[in-house]
């Protein structure tokens, strides 16, 4: 995501000088070409967030259409009153980018887990809130961003995430993707847990179920539609994240389909408690940690299907042991691919 | 502008700073009076801005980063005929028209909205680097408050200008000497202040930041020093015009009302 990023914004700046990636000291083997091919269009703040953000604003302000760019919470919960003061009720045009949501630095400790970004940056207002699916939706959402004006988030995993899509992919800023049909649950996925989605339904299916799979790669505007339509079909809704389940996807999928005051629907959130990470490894294995392996989210879904109510609880995270026996299967077969 | 000219301007404003503050009953009043002089030498002589190029992509560019003491720059505003005179009345109101922080929504000739401390010279950063890699001539002038300079995020914009050589940007610090909860010696020292400025790569510039003829000599020639950003630390009292208003903790929250408020009026206009 972080390579069609940073390539889709080449693209962007050769067309429009006013393009400008603010940096924050971040981005080794990233952004030296880009500030090698634009250097009147490239800027490092330093190791300086707050500047950065505000700066951003300022450059969007005298005509600039802005990006700025760091990891994890940095360019994000660092210097969040900049952004709500600085960008969004000033409408600037500024994409904050941040690198490395959910687990994808893991090993690096909580401080580099962006586990909260979404809930936080979605209650802002003026503001659009991405997190795509993989690197063609990275490619799309980058330039539909560049569509419009104004404030904007989008949330990257890293480099090397697979792809997903096939074709050209049809994105569109706050509509929804259906990359799975299924009529029996559908899994709503956020960001880079698209590929566990697809891989759950396409093992399910085996098994005759039919599990939807929407890629709901915008946060805000929230499309509303497309999961009341799921709920109406499918009856069962999981929503899939590497987030907090306060607040992200999940909450925002709970917000819709309390208001819209449908009867008999199922629902589950998936993803990170509301409770610091301090156990240790890298994405794949944080993610079997909290229930968000493909293993993990299979037994969800079945555990769903089954009307089981509590097996949220059983993630690893929730107990004093850890990991469970599947769990390590799991690990095992990823280390061994 | 003349100096005599600059004096009425002045005056005109700090009445209008009194008479807004005894209406809506809510203060700032302190901060507002040592700010009086920079903002008339700055409206009345420096600004490249008219109401006419609010929108004009090459007029300057000024942000009070110090947003609470917007009811002396709505006063300006309205001296320099940028805002009509009845704006003021919504100032503080329920359903107003003027917010209690310097707010760009819906007023003309207000750049940025300012409130929270710290932000404003990131923001002119921001414009002075843009104009600086456009080669634009606009220049970019903010006013910071001495409390401020405690904001971690001052020192940022500050380093960063330097490391830029921005010299179309010039800060002016409204240096009074009383922060929220006391001297500023005393919750935080500054000093020594221009020091740290010059330390940044900084050009510092110091005068009385009440006397119109000292002010019109430091802007007399910009940028002050060529190749640097630069910063005028204008030496300031708070309450500045009102005796019993002066360096005084106090009127950094209580506003004329009563017999304070004609005192102050009266000794206003016998000045």
């Amino acid at each position: 995501m972080r390579t069609a990023f940073i390539e889709t914004l080449a693209e962007l700046a050769a067309e429009d000088s006013n393009v400008t990636l603010v940096v924050g000291d971040l981005g080794f083997g990233v952004v030296q070409e880009f500030a090698r091919r634009f250097p009147r269009q490239f800027v490092n703040a330093g190791v300086a967030e707050q500047n950065m953000t505000s700066l951003a604003a300022g450059l969007a302000l005298c005509g600039k259409r802005v990006y700025t760019y760091s990891i994890a919470n940095f360019p994000t919960l660092r210097c969040l009153e900049q952004i709500r003061n600085d960008i969004c009720y000033h409408n600037a045009d500024v994409t904050v980018v941040a690198v490395g949501g959910g687990f994808a630095y893991g090993a690096l400790g909580m401080t580099h887990h962006a586990t909260e970004d979404l809930a936080v940056l979605r209650a802002m207002p003026n503001i659009t809130v991405v997190a795509p699916g993989d690197p063609l939706e990275t490619d799309g959402l980058v330039r539909a961003l560049a569509g419009q004006s104004g404030p904007a988030y989008l949330r990257l995993g890293r480099a090397g995430e697979e792809t997903i899509h096939t074709g050209d992919v049809p994105v569109e800023l706050g509509r929804a993707l259906t990359v799975r049909p299924g009529n029996d649950l559908t899994l709503i996925s956020t960001g880079g847990m698209l590929g566990v989605a697809v891989k759950v339904s396409d093992a399910l299916k085996s098994r005759g179920l039919g599990i939807r799979v929407l890629s709901l790669h915008t946060l805000k505007p929230f499309d509303e539609q497309a999961v009341i339509k799921a709920a109406r079909e499918t009856r069962n809704i999981l929503t899939l994240e590497e987030h907090s389940i306060i607040g992200g996807l999940g909450g925002a999928t709970a917000e819709v389909l309390c208001e819209a005051s449908l009867g008999g629907v199922h629902f589950r959130r998936l993803g990170v408690p509301s409770r610091f990470c301090s156990e240790i490894g890298d994405q794949n294995h944080l993610r079997a940690f909290h229930g968000l392996s493909v293993d993990g989210v299979t037994r969800a879904v079945l555990a769903l299907l089954a009307g089981d109510r509590t097996s949220a609880e059983s993630p690893a995270c929730h107990q004093s042991t850890f990991p469970s026996p599947d769990d390590l299967d799991e690990l095992d077969r990823r280390n061994a691919a | 502008m003349s100096h005599r000219s600059l004096a009425d301007l002045s005056h005109r404003i700090r009445r209008r700073i009194v008479d807004l503050t005894h209406q809506a009953k809510r203060s700032h009043v302190g901060s507002c009076l040592s700010l009086t002089e920079i903002l008339a030498i700055l409206y009345g002589q420096v600004l490249r801005i008219s109401p006419a190029s609010v929108d004009d992509p090459h007029r300057d560019r000024f942000i009070l980063s110090k947003g609470h003491a917007c009811a002396a720059l709505y006063a300006v505003l309205v001296e320099e005929g940028f805002l009509p005179e009845e704006r003021l009345e919504g100032f503080y109101a329920n359903g107003g028209t003027l917010a209690g922080h310097a707010t760009h929504h819906g007023v003309p000739g207000i750049e940025v909205s300012t409130g929270s401390l710290g932000h404003g010279l990131s923001l002119a950063t921001g414009m002075a680097l843009a104009g600086q890699r456009d080669e634009h001539d606009y220049r970019v002038f903010c006013v910071l408050s001495d409390g401020e300079c405690d904001e971690g995020s001052i020192w940022e914009a500050v380093l960063f200008a330097g490391h830029h050589h921005l010299d179309n940007l010039t800060v002016i610090v409204d240096y009074n000497k009383i922060q929220s909860l006391g001297r500023v010696d005393e919750v935080m020292r500054l000093e020594p202040f221009a020091g740290k400025w010059r330390a940044f790569g900084w050009g510092v510039t110091e005068c009385d930041g009440h006397n119109v003829a000292a002010l019109s000599e430091a802007f007399s020639s910009l940028p002050m020093e060529t190749g640097r950003p630069n910063c005028l630390i204008a030496h300031t009292i708070k309450g500045h015009g009102v005796s019993f208003m002066e360096d005084d903790l106090l009127w950094h929250y209580r506003t004329p009302q009563g017999s304070e408020y004609e005192a102050a009026i009266r000794e206003l206009d016998a000045a």
